[in-house]
Parts: structure tokens; C-alpha cells; sequence
């Protein structure tokens, strides 16, 4: 059994708790929200975002920020829709070069923030008005609805109806999903890339001095970061059968609060894929939640921030009344 | 990115020498970088040395101007402030409401102007509320600025959308308008607006203790606290600064669009990350003056309307806005090496 008090100080057993709550309330006030269907299409609904959130998830542990990962889905998405409807590739072809073409930009970001040695912030924020402004430049905003059957259509691995008579449909985005957490998952904790990773966002110097190769690192988190944003952007064009470029533009800070939200600190090596899945469950029951309550969506917004502003104060602070006696690490880290 | 350290061009060290003896290296060579464009845009650009695109230039930059400034002084505290966009648009809105609201018609002019001041009292106390709230919550809770802005943002912005059903709200008086709109030997208002905030602005950040605590915080948030500066109050300052000058964006923004609402100007945001740090400001924070912003935000204006009149679109002037500061970045690195 696990040891109670050393659960209570993880983010991810709040975060539990909370969702809980949460579920409780929200079945018990209306009578949609518990039944499988509902969940399914919750789960479907926020996929392409917790691909995104993987990996963002990498580049955090590795102590650095990735703000350009929406901008790379979406030049990745589009290439990709252009070489199976202009040149009429077939998906084995047009799959993995999507996939490489999210990848290569990251490691432009992963040479920038490398070499160039700038705030990864900086340079993510830079690249991604490169990448989405040029998206939109060359494509003049015009999205690709031809695409080929194979990609539009939509992909059902299991489908069921339930005892009430619901169809119930585990589609191509949610497989992907769990197979990009568990990828993610199995690479951070039982690879030695993964662990080193942690390494290096913990402290980077006492990692090179350890003799890790900061530089391959580097690139291996923000190629990873860029690979899974392609990911992204290919499911999110098979749920909506349309490349659209500026689909995905203005999620950045939304996914970057549901990394935060599931414990990922801002400051590098720290954070589970599990706290990563919980923070964006917990978005996803949230906007459904108020959906189903019929609640005004306007107002999803105002709870999104305040859910971020309590979970990361109350994180905060539970931390702060541990390190109480080490008083140096009392100095405001602004 | 100190803009006291000497020798950041080498190469262009006898080229710089009378300049860099009046101002800082990293200004005079701004400066350059500036007057160059300016000539260049000239000599190529049919149309590009004229009064009227001078104007519609002094009419753009000063509302991202002001927003680069209400970015880059959390900036320099080592900070950042992602609520300045919805803090700007919730002081628009909380004016244009105020404005629609009361019984304007059938008064005379000092009456409405009356009314107009106290629309701006309004804006200015929500928005230096708003940031002091914002820096209240970063002292309180000590979590990262990023993420407590993040979330101050989406509460205002989402209040705002809530409020207002997402829809543009307009009835501004047309005096405001007129006002706004004016200009002064040619010089457009907005702009003479931008000048006296950024002077003022230059002014607190050297010649005050509040501006050198600001600096100080950013290098070494502990040794200023041993320095018997309250590092608390000073942050609550700095976000309550930000805020005002969110508001001073709001009334800009109102004159320009003569109406308000939630999502204007919203892709400004990660742009006054860019500027800010184009203009010298160091993200990790320590550094950063008016000047050398004032002479970005100048220098991004000549690239947008110079790149315009040639007939490029907006979205790749962004994208060249983007490559210059990538640029710029990748030069200072590799100076940094060579020494």
C-alpha cells in the first residue's frame, strides 16, 4: 500500500481528488454526464490537445518551454494534406512525411535554443510567428477539404451500444491518444533518455558535468515536441475531414495550462505523465460539465483560470510550508 | 544582453566610437540598425519617404508601443505579463460602457468632455487594479509569474467575454474620436501620447529608486531584499505599472477602432515578448531601457510599412518580424563567443 503521507504532497493525488469531487457533483446535478458515451465523446474532444500536451509535456521536464508546438501541427498538418491531394501520395507516404516535417522543426528550435543560447520562450515564441505567419502567407488562408477517403474518414476501433441505447464509437484520435500517453510514459520512465531528461531539467550543469550530451537532449525533447505536434495536427485533421491552418492557432496557452495544471513545473524536471492525463481530464469534465449544466460557455474561461490560479498557488504553497526551515529557498523567484 | 558591457561589435567598434561615447553600445548600434533601414526602405520603396506614410507609421506604433512597454517592465523584473492584452481590452470596454451609459446627447462640449474624464478615471483605476491584483497574487502565492498571469488572463478576458456575449461594443461620443484622432503640427496625438509615456517611463526607470529596484529584482531577487528593498511591494508596483500603461494601450485602441471589445488585439500578445526583447530587454531579467524598446518598436514599424508598400502581406511581415529577432539573437550569441 502505498505511503499515505508521501501521496499527500504530489500534486496529482489533489488533482485526483478534485476530478473526483467534480464527478460526484456533476452526476449527481445532472443525469448525462455519468454514462460511458458521454466520456467517450469527452475523451475524443480534448485528444488532439493532450497529444499536443505530451509533447510540451518532454520539452517542460527537460527544463525548457515549447510555445510553437500548434504553429508546427499545423504547417505539419498542411504539408501533409498537400502532398495527398496535389501529388495524391498514399498514406504511407504522407503519414511519416508529416511526421518528419514537425520533427525538423523542432530541431530548429532545439538549434536555436542550443546554440544560440536565448530563453527557450523567447525563441519557441519567435519561431512560432515564423512558422504560423509563413503557413499563412503561402497558403493564403485557405484550408484543403478534398482530403483523400482514407484520412477523412472516420476510423472507429471499437463500437458498441449500451445498455440505454447509446452508440458508443472509440475512434482513431482517442487510440492515438492513449498510444501517445503510453509512448510518452514508457519513454520517460524506462529509457535512459527518459531519465536523463529529468536529469538535465533538474540542472542542467550538473548534468553535462556528468558527462550527459546536453545537445543531443536538447534536440531529441524539441524534436519530440515537434513530432508529436504533427501527430497532432494529422488526427485533428481526420476528425474534422479538413486541413484548416489556423485551426489549432490560440490553443498554445490552453495546453500549456493543462500541463501545468497536472503538476509539470515551468522550472524543469519535475512532473508525471499521470498528472499530465489528470489536468487535461480535468479541462475536458469541466467544459463538459458545463455544457450538460447548460451553464453559458462564456463562462468557461473565467473558471479555466481560476481552477489555474488555485492549483498552482495552493502546489505552491503546500511546497513552501515543507522547505519552511530552508529559508533561503524562501526568496521570491520572480 | 547588458548594454554596459564594451566590445559587443567588435567589428564595428571605429565605426561606433563617437556614438558609443554619448550613448550605450547596444543603443547607438539600434540606432544604426534603424537609420539603415530607414534609408534603405527610402532609397527602395517609391512613396516610403513621404508625410504621409510618416504619419499613418506615427498613427501604428504607438499602441503596440505601449503594450511592448507594459510587457517589458515585468520583463525586466524578470517576469512576464501574459494578462496585458485582456487587462487593455477590460479597461476599453469598462470605458465605452460608462460612455454609452450616460446622458450624453443635447450637452455641450464641456459637459461631454467632463463625462470622457471620468470614463478614463474609470480605465485607469480598473487597470492599475487589475495589475496590482496581478502582482499581489505572484507575491502572495510565489508562483511563476508566467502561470499567474496566465490565469489572470483568462479570468479577465473571460469576465470580459462573458459580460459583453463576445460582441463588439461601441457609443463612443464622436469627441473622443475628433480628439484621438487629432494631430499636432502634423504629428499625430497618439503618438505625442506614446513620446510622453515613454519619457516618463525612461525617466522612473533610470532616475528612480522604484526603477533601479525593478532592474535589481530582476538580477537577484535576494540580495535586493538584503539591500532593505521591499521585493514584495516593488512587484505589486511593477504589475500596477504594467496595468496603468495596459490602460493607456485602452485608450488608444479606442480612439483607433472607436469601439471595444474582448478579443481585440489579442495576437499582439507573444509580439511584445518579441519587441521587448528586440529592444534589449532580458528575459531572465536585469536589463532593459526605454530607449533602446522606443527604437525597436520604431524599427518593426519601418519594417511593417516599409514591406507593405511593396505590397508584402501582413502575416509576412510577422514572419519577418520573427526572423529578425531570431537574427538578433543568433548575432549576440555568437559576439558573446568570440569574446
Amino acid at each position: 500500500m502505498p505511503d499515505l503521507s508521501s501521496l499527500r504532497n504530489r500534486p496529482e493525488f489533489w488533482l485526483a481528488c478534485v476530478i473526483a469531487i467534480f464527478i460526484v457533483a456533476l452526476s449527481l446535478a445532472t443525469p448525462n454526464f455519468l454514462s460511458i458515451s458521454n466520456f467517450v465523446d469527452l475523451t475524443e474532444s480534448y485528444a488532439v490537445q493532450a497529444i499536443m500536451a505530451t509533447g510540451l509535456f518532454v520539452v517542460l521536464i527537460a527544463g525548457g518551454i515549447d510555445i510553437s508546438f500548434a504553429a508546427t501541427a499545423s504547417v505539419a498538418q498542411y504539408v501533409a494534406a498537400l502532398l495527398a491531394t496535389r501529388f495524391g501520395l498514399s498514406p504511407v507516404l504522407v503519414i511519416p512525411a508529416g511526421l518528419i516535417v514537425g520533427t525538423l522543426l523542432g530541431f530548429i528550435n532545439a538549434t536555436l535554443v542550443h546554440y544560440a543560447r536565448v530563453n527557450s520562450i523567447i525563441i519557441t515564441i519567435a519561431t512560432m510567428n515564423v512558422y504560423f505567419a509563413l503557413l499563412m502567407y503561402a497558403t493564403g488562408g485557405h484550408s484543403i477539404y478534398n482530403l483523400p477517403e482514407w484520412w477523412s474518414d472516420r476510423i472507429t476501433f471499437l463500437q458498441f451500444e449500451t445498455a440505454g441505447g447509446d452508440l458508443v464509437r472509440i475512434t482513431l484520435p482517442i487510440i492515438v491518444m492513449i498510444a501517445s500517453l503510453g509512448l510518452c510514459w514508457v519513454l520517460l520512465n524506462r529509457s535512459k533518455t527518459g531519465r536523463q531528461l529529468y536529469a538535465m531539467g533538474g540542472n542542467a550543469e550538473a548534468a553535462r558535468r556528468i558527462g550527459l550530451n546536453i545537445s543531443r537532449l536538447q534536440f531529441f525533447a524539441y524534436g519530440f515536441a515537434g513530432f508529436m505536434a504533427a501527430l497532432a495536427g494529422l488526427v485533428q485533421a481526420n476528425r474534422v475531414g479538413e486541413a484548416v491552418p489556423n485551426a489549432l492557432y490560440g490553443t498554445e496557452l490552453s495546453v500549456l495550462s493543462a500541463a501545468v495544471l497536472g503538476g509539470a513545473s515551468l522550472l524543469g524536471g519535475v512532473g508525471t505523465i499521470g498528472g499530465i492525463t489528470l489536468g487535461i481530464l480535468m479541462l475536458a469534465i469541466i467544459q463538459n460539465g458545463l455544457n450538460l449544466l447548460d451553464i453559458s460557455p462564456y463562462c468557461f474561461e473565467i473558471i479555466t483560470g481560476a481552477i489555474i490560479l488555485a492549483s498552482t498557488s495552493l502546489t505552491a504553497l503546500s511546497v513552501r510550508s515543507r522547505t519552511r526551515s530552508r529559508l533561503v529557498e524562501e526568496a521570491p523567484n520572480v | 544582453m547588458s548594454e554596459n558591457l564594451t566590445g559587443r561589435n567588435v567589428s564595428m567598434d571605429d565605426l561606433l566610437g563617437p556614438l558609443r561615447r554619448v550613448f550605450p553600445a547596444r543603443v547607438s548600434g539600434q540606432a544604426l540598425a534603424t537609420l539603415a533601414l530607414a534609408v534603405g526602405f527610402s532609397l527602395v520603396v517609391p512613396g516610403f519617404f513621404s508625410l504621409g506614410s510618416m504619419r499613418s507609421m506615427m498613427f501604428q506604433l504607438p499602441q503596440l508601443g505601449l503594450l511592448a512597454l507594459a510587457m517589458a517592465i515585468p520583463m525586466m523584473s524578470g517576469g512576464l505579463n501574459l494578462a496585458i492584452i485582456a487587462i487593455a481590452n477590460a479597461c476599453g470596454l469598462a470605458m465605452v460602457t460608462v460612455l454609452a451609459h450616460l446622458p450624453l446627447a443635447g450637452h455641450g462640449a464641456g459637459y461631454v468632455t467632463l463625462c470622457i474624464l471620468l470614463a478614463l478615471m474609470t480605465g485607469m483605476v480598473l487597470g492599475t487594479a487589475l495589475g496590482g491584483l496581478t502582482g499581489w497574487l505572484i507575491v502572495r502565492t510565489r508562483v511563476h509569474p508566467i502561470l499567474v498571469t496566465l490565469g489572470v488572463m483568462s479570468i479577465v478576458e473571460g469576465t470580459s467575454i462573458w459580460l459583453t456575449r463576445g460582441e463588439v461594443i461601441s457609443g463612443l461620443p464622436s469627441l473622443y474620436g475628433q480628439i484621438g484622432n487629432a494631430s499636432l503640427l502634423q504629428i499625430p496625438l497618439a503618438f505625442l501620447v506614446f513620446l510622453v509615456v515613454a519619457g516618463v517611463m525612461h525617466v522612473v526607470l533610470q532616475h528612480t529608486s522604484f526603477g533601479i529596484s525593478i532592474r535589481m529584482i530582476g538580477s537577484n531577487a535576494l540580495a535586493t531584499r538584503y539591500s532593505a528593498v521591499n521585493v514584495d511591494r516593488v512587484t505589486i508596483r511593477i504589475y500596477a505599472l504594467s496595468g496603468f500603461l495596459c490602460f493607456c494601450a485602452a485608450c488608444l485602441m479606442l480612439a483607433r477602432y472607436n469601439s471595444a471589445s474582448a478579443a481585440y488585439a489579442k495576437s499582439y500578445l507573444l509580439v511584445t515578448v518579441l519587441a521587448a526583447v528586440l529592444g534589449g530587454v532580458d528575459p531572465n531579467g536585469g536589463f532593459g531601457r526605454v530607449t533602446g524598446l522606443v527604437l525597436a518598436m520604431v524599427m518593426l514599424q519601418l519594417i511593417a510599412t516599409g514591406f507593405n508598400l511593396l505590397g508584402f502581406s501582413d502575416y509576412l511581415t510577422l514572419a519577418i518580424w520573427g526572423l529578425v529577432l531570431i537574427g538578433v539573437a543568433c548575432a549576440q550569441a555568437l559576439l558573446k563567443k568570440r569574446r
